[in-house]
């Protein structure tokens, strides 16, 4: 039975809600549900000036971009990079926490300073240097390679690396952001279970093992599920480095729905291809979730 | 003690309910200070313009304003790369500006939006600006349904440049006006020039140059009233039969423009003697050649399949074009008669090398004598528009990978031509509904 006092309560917590939630809901959901709707529609560069030319076309768009050859080239594309890119990127994030948290480490703040530079640096200026870095006669990546023996690679005009060289810009450009955070749950592991583990005589590596990783398991999922929503989501790198060639070898789904919804203008064709994405982001982070469960 | 802060000990003293209303009147009366400045008549015009030609106009419509002192002109300066992007978004978002310069070939996707205003009362009435003042051809591009929605503000085509020395080796003084001499010429430089040269260099990645080649063997590019695909029709499979007959005999290497590291270098050592290109070419041929090879290199009209009459190029540049939404039509006007003016044409010419779209201009010494512009005006009384769909941005984007699976052998022309075809009646499907629910061209 609930009393007055409970129920001036829950008014007083909506009512402190409320305004967020206006927000939210009028600048998120609302948008999302007209994109939804837009999706079912063929509105176009016409529809945008006479909006009565949109037709409501059903599922046709979502139709026509599961049968666009295009369509499956940018997903393939996009999880080569989620697959490849994302462990890679979580790795490193990893190993520069634990060089930075490093018991023996000198000027961790200095170090910590310099990881996260590459995070907040302009994606363009950045995309500039590491053309340079892979040009095919004059890059300074090729001219290691030479010292090594190996020959010139055209690293961003072969279909068959330019997807990797975005790869490595990439996960040299955002390592630092999950670094942060890995440093962080490092540091919420107690002192005394490495101290009970070296007493019981672990070497490093299973201290690391048995000690460390179970006790990052909340920040590896969390790191795991943004990194993949993040990585899903690809867009700037392509879209400076390469505009998505070349022979479409980088073009990534939101690269491909850039182009049908700002260049051709076709709205409604776009947002289907952003609702296909969603669903399949969301099976992605399901299935993390489950291998998470599943561990504990 | 600083005004902000005696304000703010006044305020910490008075009830809240005082002070907060005593902040928002102080902000009302700072606000009201910074706008509303400007005095009575003083109209503010703002233009849009991409690249080069944006820094160089901000000069221009410095005399402009002195000769209109009530007017003050905002040049915004877009890159090109970005700019059919900003115009779409700023139609959509209502926030145009009052004129702005438009590529030619977008003229007529943005009347279809009803985003520009047709214009030809306003040219009627005009001083300036007249019809027979300008190239057929390029004026043609800015006529959608009967209706006249740009002015020409500079214009562009393309011609072919050649080594005119190693021309004369092979035996030829000028290049033949019609394709089988041109090709017989090309043979006799491979001849005379031996292996590990080309006569000509048409990048794949380079999809203008077969748009002309369909243009100059009379195809449409596009059939029914623009509404489907006409590249696999004969003329277009004749022309890219010419063409990739070149390829097949080694005449012109498949390759895209970036796969050469210096076009200029190549073009000086003789690994190719021809190149179609455009206006902009000629100042960087006169920085980028060596000073021994300026009297080594011309420009000559396009050939064509039957002789020089249907050497056809594309007719491009771009024209001045007023919104529908702009609030100061008039002086938006004026400022577009300015820039029409030939002298106004010859100074922008100048400082850009942009070709002047008003034909007065043409007659001054500066370009009068320049004899590697006459390949150029005389290309431009023979242009022809592209198709003035507002797809037609997004079909030769398709063109252009068909281009490079044809040249480079990944499939023979016929089918790539046909899978062309319906990957641009497919684009066409919402024009074509449009035109069958308005029973007609009418959209």
């Amino acid at each position: 039975m609930k009393s007055a006092g409970e129920g001036r309560q829950h008014r007083a917590g909506w009512a402190f809600v409320a305004p967020a939630l206006t927000l939210i809901g009028v600048f998120f959901f609302l948008p999302v549900l007209a994109g939804l709707v837009l999706s079912f529609t063929d509105f176009d560069i016409y529809a945008i000036g006479r909006p009565d030319v949109a037709r409501f076309v059903g599922v046709r768009n979502y139709a026509q971009v599961l049968t666009n050859p295009l369509f499956w080239q940018a997903l393939f594309n996009t999880f080569y990079f989620v697959i490849v890119g994302g462990p890679l990127s979580v790795l490193a994030s990893l190993v520069a926490a634990m060089l930075v948290s490093a018991r023996l480490a000198r000027f961790p703040g200095l170090f910590r300073s310099i990881f996260f530079m590459p995070v907040v640096t302009t994606l363009v200026a950045v995309a500039i240097v590491w053309r340079y870095l892979y040009h095919p006669q004059y890059g300074l990546l090729n001219w290691a390679l030479g010292l090594a023996g190996i020959g010139p690679v055209d690293w961003l005009g072969n279909p068959h690396t330019a997807m990797l060289g975005i790869i490595l810009m990439a996960v040299w450009k955002n390592f630092g952001y999950n670094m942060l955070i890995f440093v962080a749950g490092l540091q919420s592991i107690p002192e005394e279970l490495y101290e009970a583990a070296a007493l019981d005589g672990a070497s490093p590596w299973q201290r690391f093992v048995h000690v460390t990783l179970p006790g990052l398991a909340p920040t590896f999922l969390f790191v795991g599920v943004m990194t993949m929503l993040g990585n899903f989501q690809l867009f700037s790198e392509p879209y400076v480095m390469t505009q998505g060639g070349p022979l479409r070898a980088t073009t990534t789904v939101v690269l491909l729905m850039y182009e049908e919804g700002f260049r051709w203008w076709r709205m409604g064709m776009a947002a289907a291809i952003a609702f296909v994405l969603f669903v399949i982001m969301l099976g992605g982070t399901l299935l993390q979730m489950r291998l998470a469960r599943e561990r504990r | 003690m600083s005004v902000t802060a005696r304000a703010a000990r006044i305020a910490a003293r008075l009830r809240p309910g005082a002070a907060l209303a005593g902040v928002l009147l102080a902000g009302v009366l700072l606000l009201a200070g910074c706008g509303g400045g400007r005095g009575g008549g003083r109209t503010t015009l703002r233009f849009w313009a991409m690249g080069r030609e944006g820094e160089v106009v901000q000069e221009l419509v410095r005399d402009f304003e002195r000769e209109n002192p009530d007017i003050e002109v905002v040049v915004q300066q877009i890159p090109w790369g970005a700019a059919h992007e900003k115009l779409l978004t700023a139609h959509v978002g209502r926030s145009t500006p009052d004129a702005a310069q438009l590529g030619n070939t977008w003229v007529a996707e943005f009347a279809a939006l009803r985003a520009i205003a047709p214009l030809d009362e306003r040219i009627a009435a005009s001083r300036v600006v007249a019809r027979d003042g300008h190239f057929p051809g390029i004026w043609d591009t800015n006529v959608v349904d009967g209706e006249v929605y740009g002015v020409p503000w500079y214009v562009d085509t393309r011609v072919l440049f050649y080594r005119r020395d190693l021309l004369a080796k092979a035996g030829y003084d000028s290049i033949p006006g019609d394709w089988d001499g041109w090709r017989r010429a090309m043979e006799a430089v491979v001849r005379a020039q031996g292996p590990g040269r080309f006569a000509i260099f048409l990048p794949t990645n380079e999809y203008t140059p077969w748009i002309v080649f369909g243009l100059q063997a009379g195809s449409g590019l596009l059939r029914d009233g623009d509404t489907r695909g006409d590249f696999s029709g004969p003329a277009y499979r004749r022309a890219a039969g010419f063409f990739l007959d070149i390829f097949g005999h080694d005449l012109a290497p498949a390759v895209p423009g970036s796969s050469i590291a210096n076009l200029y270098q190549e073009f000086e050592r003789g690994t190719f003697s021809m190149y179609i290109s455009g206006p902009w070419n000629l100042g960087e041929f006169r920085r980028r050649l060596s000073p021994g090879m300026q009297g080594a290199w011309a420009t000559a009209p396009l050939p064509g399949p039957r002789g020089p009459a249907s050497g056809v190029s594309t007719a491009g540049g771009s024209s001045l074009v007023l919104f529908r939404a702009s609030r100061h039509p008039e002086a938006a006007w004026k400022l577009v008669e300015f820039l029409s003016r030939p002298e106004q044409q010859l100074r922008f010419y100048a400082l850009t090398g942009d070709l002047p779209a008003a034909r007065a201009a043409w007659r001054d010494t500066a370009l009068a004598n320049d004899r590697n512009l006459r390949a150029f005006e005389t290309q431009l009384g023979r242009v022809v528009s592209t198709p003035k769909v507002p797809e037609w941005e997004n079909i030769s984007i398709k063109l252009q990978f068909a281009v490079e699976a044809m040249v480079l052998g990944h499939a023979p022309a016929d089918s790539t031509l046909a899978g062309l075809d319906r990957d641009v009646d497919r684009i066409l499907e919402k024009r074509r509904w449009l035109v069958a629910r308005e029973g007609g061209a009418r959209r």
